[in-house]
């Protein structure tokens, strides 16, 4: 059980959030203009990475509140946490 | 008569409270203070059970909770009765009753000691080996495993018992209330920090408490005496709570861990009504700091399983904690001055030591010096070989240990005895550290493994990280303390110890015989029968990895998870293999520490807690109306209202067909109600829906398609444009959570620029669905202000008005073909409405009809319901709704998915409605759909996802998804069913009033 620092409420368990899957992967701004395989790689492809991997979290059961993080997915070490359109922190 | 082994008072067991108890029938005494061991053992008892695959005689070996062995059933035959527990941790009281498990008819005669013999046929693998063939056979030998195997019986009635959950968060939780425990957890209170003290003991100290080596002191006394001060101590300090009884099972990320708290397990059966008996503590510390100690390791010879043989520190807590001699002519063997320590314990007491067989070659410690002084015998360099005494240790046999450790020499010497204490050193309890998350190191000098690492959240001390001496634990964990809890002075920082204590040891991990290793038992997991040979042949059948390995001989995988013997099991992989211990790492240390209950998991959500549930504001009356409910995702929603005695068919039946020939009405509150408010809010609604939101007026209803980005139908709903700029919209019953989810990810994710606010208002609103021909008389009745006429109040729009003082938001729309009205007030005053609506309906005989009636209607009409006619892979062109699609649109959720050439092949599976050529015959929902009934084998071609007998048509209709099925209108198809094949033809979904005529009839 995590122990999470939501930007907008400070620290809860990790029961009262979503995990989103990978952040930053952008939704393309002209679908159409794109091959099957471009948007295949938008809608399918994800790293699933193991070691540090930028993540979507929700506090589904607080704020309602999108934000990212930065996960070590080997050793579950919150290395990040940041909101929304703010830059990742550099690695 | 069984003698009474009691030998000296001892000051936590008051023998002024005499307790009788029943074990295996045969009313035994002992005292308040003793656990079921320690009384078993005064009363003689050492056979206490049968190994699981041997059925091998079994005693107690231990006084904690790592005991492989004496596990036995509690209170049996009772509402109460609890398996596989430890004798050991059972704290005795009036009327207790346990027995012996895994065994039949009794302990004393078990029939399964058979196997005992036939062992050489049940090597490792056995079961898998030989239950392989023939396949099908594997169903009558299961039947017959499953009958011989397992330990304890569970409880058959329900638990009487309540359960507790507790969250705490504290600045500092130290686990394990031992000498070390005691001054962490009180130096740290001290400091101010708020701080928790657990230990699954029901006594502080840990063995420092009874310690009584001579030759250690602290500040001039004995570590006992000192001890025993500071715990006094502890009862003055705030911030201090102290948790006795409590075990920690699991510690998870983030200082997360859970602890079973005991609360009346060790009280009599009258005190436990109406009493919390377990609680699971959730503690979220800051700061952990493991104390948990050291168990003590067996050696690993032939025999070495015997009732009679113990732990050496086992024989030492139970004469000097309990009072209790566990033989009469003890015998120690060992590899290290512990056990030097556990013969003087006996000896002082009077209690008879025949020798002690030690495979070191030599120790001059004080200790040793001391037990020469006693004149009790040592064997230096020697090994026991065998063991005698089926039910009860009656001799060893031993012999000189060569030089390498690898083969006995000389002459066998016989030694008689009733009880043997082995000793084989410390392994550090380690495992909530490594649960955490932490990695362990091998430390070659001492044998163990250690944790690797402290961080500013987590540190071990004492004997759980390698330090055994009094004067290292003192110095180490006033180090850790200070650089950990930041501190400069603590009291411990002018204590003198003085010590005299050596650490020499020979390690063997597997002791020789005079015999080959084949013809040899010595056992690694006493609880599952696992001894060295199978760890060996293991390995000659090539398995290399521990974990493999553990699996395959099932070496510590009982219910004390190998806490004895996996050490040694690592120990002769790496010894075998050639690998180093540190290279061949550990098997996986899983929470919990020891077994929780499934009571203490789910504390109080049992019964009607166990879930939870949502209901309407009508739902008083249709308990009322003896309605049967069904669960849509959390909501109680009413089923169907049977009269006179109807069945659900009945039912339903009479519902759909009063719904079209008068009025129905149907409690709609549990679809999921967003409120869509800001200046782009269309913009935002063309965007989640597939058809096109902004030229909508105001007061106007839409139904919209919501697809997911990958084009498939994720839900549905009428969106109902209230001003300029806010719109309600209306979602499936069970998806409404995830669709708000949805839209909020979109809006702070991907579309921040929008200025649009969701808001949940589900539970806010109370809907009933009026229908019918005659819905609008009956409104008409209930509101005679409102003009109804289809001019001013068409299908699909919306009037905002009142209900007397009342407000109310009615929508014309209709899910059944009807003409109907979905009226939504106040959920507080949503019972009103209904009633008003029944009573006004009285005149044109209104049935309240429930969610079975609802999909059977709109099942005629061809309606879609999103969970049950798609499935995750249907687009809306697989739907049949290429209407909804908004061709003008440059993006929406899922579009670009429609033109994937996945998505843009015909022979996708398409909804269809399908007509059986025998119109009495009903579909099965799921039955499989082919074209051809002699193939081999027969293709799929789809399958059944709605089927109902329609008393409107009087006939069964059906929708299904078949592949390629939009070009297969009319075509004869089958639906094989076990004992027949039914006859189909391919129709229109829509089955009733195609041209839409009712809904403004």
């Amino acid at each position: 059980m995590f122990l999470i620092n939501c930007p907008y409420c400070g620290e809860r368990d990790q029961q009262e959030f979503k995990a989103g899957g990978e952040a930053h992967i952008e939704r393309p701004k002209q679908p159409t203009e794109l091959s099957d395989d471009e948007w295949a790689e938008y809608l399918f492809m994800r790293k699933n990475i193991k070691g540090v991997q930028f993540e979507r979290w929700n506090h589904a059961h607080g704020c309602r509140k999108w934000f990212n993080m930065v996960r070590d997915t080997s050793n579950d070490e919150i290395k990040a946490i940041y909101k929304m359109g703010e830059k990742p922190p550099a690695q | 008569m069984t003698k009474n082994l009691r030998v000296k008072s001892s000051e936590y067991i008051d023998e002024t409270n005499r307790i009788s108890f029943k074990f295996n029938g045969k009313t035994y005494h002992g005292f308040k203070g003793d656990t079921l061991a320690s009384a078993l053992l005064a009363n003689n008892v050492h056979l206490v059970g049968r190994s699981f695959k041997y059925h091998r005689p079994r005693g107690i070996m231990t006084s904690g909770s790592e005991e492989p062995n004496a596990i036995v059933q509690v209170n049996p035959g009772t509402n109460r009765t609890e398996p596989n527990v430890r004798a050991t941790e059972v704290e005795i009281y009036e009327g207790l009753e346990a027995s012996s498990q895994n065994c039949w008819p009794s302990v004393e005669f078990d029939i399964g000691g058979i196997n005992n013999f036939l062992s050489p046929f049940f090597p490792a693998g056995f079961y898998y080996k030989t239950f392989m063939w023939p396949a099908s056979f594997w169903e009558k030998y299961e039947f017959f495993i499953r009958h011989s195997a397992g330990l304890g019986k569970s409880p058959t009635s329900s638990d009487p018992d309540i359960y507790d959950h507790r969250n705490i968060h504290c600045d500092v939780l130290v686990v394990g209330a031992g000498l070390s425990g005691i001054l962490a957890a009180k130096n740290a209170a001290k400091n101010n920090f708020k701080t928790l003290l657990v230990d699954e003991k029901n006594e502080l100290g840990g063995s420092t408490i009874y310690e009584n080596n001579e030759f250690n002191k602290i500040d001039n006394k004995a570590p006992s005496e000192w001890l025993k001060k500071e715990i006094e101590e502890l009862k003055n300090i705030k911030n201090l709570e102290i948790k006795t009884r409590t075990s920690v099972a699991a510690y998870h990320q983030y200082n997360y861990l859970l602890a079973k708290e005991n609360l009346t397990d060790h009280i009599e059966a009258k005190d436990k009504t109406n009493k919390i008996r377990q609680r699971l503590l959730k503690i979220r510390a800051k700061k952990v700091i493991l104390a948990t100690g050291a168990l003590e390791r067996p050696l690993i010879f032939n025999n070495n399983d015997r009732p009679g043989i113990m732990l050496s520190s086992a024989i030492k807590k139970y004469s000097e904690f309990y009072g209790v001699a566990c033989g009469s002519k003890n015998v120690f063997f060992t590899n290290n001055d512990s056990a030097y320590e556990s013969a003087l314990s006996l000896y002082n007491k009077g209690i008879n030591v025949e020798a002690i067989v030690d495979i070191r070659e030599q120790s001059e410690s004080k200790i040793v010096k001391k037990v020469k002084e006693a004149d009790i015998k040592v064997y230096w360099s020697h090994s026991i070989v065998d063991t005698a005494g089926y039910k009860r240790l009656n001799s060893i046999s031993i012999m000189k240990l060569s030089n390498d450790g690898t083969s006995v020499t000389g002459s066998k010497i016989s030694i008689s005895c009733d009880c043997l204490g082995v000793a084989g050193g410390w392994t550090p309890a380690v495992h909530l550290y490594t649960q955490s998350g932490n990695k362990l190191k091998f430390d070659e000098e001492k044998q163990i493994f250690l944790p690797n690492q402290n961080s500013s959240k987590q540190i071990s001390i004492g004997s759980c990280c390698g330090d055994f001496k009094i004067d290292e634990i003192i110095k180490n964990l006033n180090l850790k303390l200070k650089d950990n809890l930041n501190i400069k002075e603590t009291d411990l920082d002018n204590i003198k110890v003085e010590i005299d204590q050596e650490n020499s040891k020979r390690n063997i991990w597997l002791l020789p015989s005079d015999k080959p290793l084949g013809k040899t038992k010595p056992f690694v997991d006493y609880q599952n029968d696992a001894t060295a040979k199978d760890i060996k042949l293991a390995l000659r059948e090539g398995f290399r990895s521990i974990e493999h390995v553990k699996r395959y001989t099932t070496t510590g995988m009982g219910t004390d998870q190998g806490k004895l013997g996996n050490m040694h099991a690592l120990g002769i992989i790496a010894d075998t293999a050639d690998v180093k211990m540190g290279e061949l790492g550990t098997t996986t240390f899983r929470p919990p520490y020891t077994p929780l209950t499934f009571g203490t998991i789910v504390g109080r959500n049992v019964g009607k807690f166990f879930d939870i549930f949502r209901r309407t504001p009508m739902n008083d009356w249709h308990v009322e109306n003896k309605a049967e409910f069904e669960n849509v995702g959390q909501w109680k929603r009413a089923w169907y209202y049977p009269i006179n005695g109807e069945t659900m068919h009945q039912a339903v039946q009479r519902e759909s067909k009063a719904a079209r020939e008068s009025a129905g009405i149907l409690d709609a509150s549990t679809l999921g109600k967003i409120d869509i408010q800001g200046s782009d809010a269309s913009e935002f609604l063309n965007r989640v829906y597939t058809n096109a939101w902004s030229k909508l007026a105001i007061g106007k209803c839409r139904y919209g398609l919501m697809l997911n980005e990958d084009g498939m139908v994720y839900d549905d709903g009428v969106t109902t444009r209230l001003d300029e700029n806010h719109y309600i919209m209306t979602t499936t019953t069970g998806g409404a959570a995830n669709v708000l989810g949805k839209l909020e990810d979109y809006l702070q994710t991907e579309w921040p620029e929008l200025d649009v606010y969701l808001t949940s208002v589900t539970d806010h609103y109370a809907t009933a669905s009026l229908c019918g021909p005659n819905s609008k008389k009956i409104l008409k009745k209930i509101i005679p202000d409102l003009d109804l006429s289809d001019e001013n109040f068409p299908h699909m729009s919306f009037k905002d008005t009142k209900i007397g003082n009342i407000k109310c938001r009615i929508m014309r729309i209709s899910f059944t073909g009807e003409h109907s009205y979905e009226i939504n007030v106040q959920a507080s005053y949503g019972k009103d409405l209904w009633e008003k609506c029944i009573e006004a309906g009285k005149e044109f005989n209104i049935t309240p009809y429930g969610t079975e009636t609802m999909h059977l209607l709109r099942a005629e009409k061809g309606f879609i319901i999103v969970g049950q006619d798609t499935d995750g892979t249907m687009t809306p062109i697989d739907l049949q709704m290429d209407w909804i699609v908004s061709k003008k649109k440059y993006d929406f959720i899922g579009k670009r998915s429609l033109y994937r050439s996945d998505t843009m092949r015909e022979d996708r599976k398409q909804l269809v409605g399908l007509l059986t050529d025998d119109p009495n015959i009903v579909l099965e929902e799921g039955a499989q759909i082919v074209s051809e009934l002699n193939q081999s084998p027969v293709e799929m071609l789809g399958h059944v996802t709605s089927s109902y007998f329609s008393p409107n048509l009087n006939k069964s209709i059906a929708l299904a998804v078949v592949r390629g099925g939009k070009d297969m209108m009319g075509k004869q198809l089958f639906v094989p069913m076990e004992n027949k094949n039914i006859n189909v033809t391919v129709a229109n979904p829509v089955f009733y009033d195609e041209k839409n005529e009712r809904l403004n009839a």
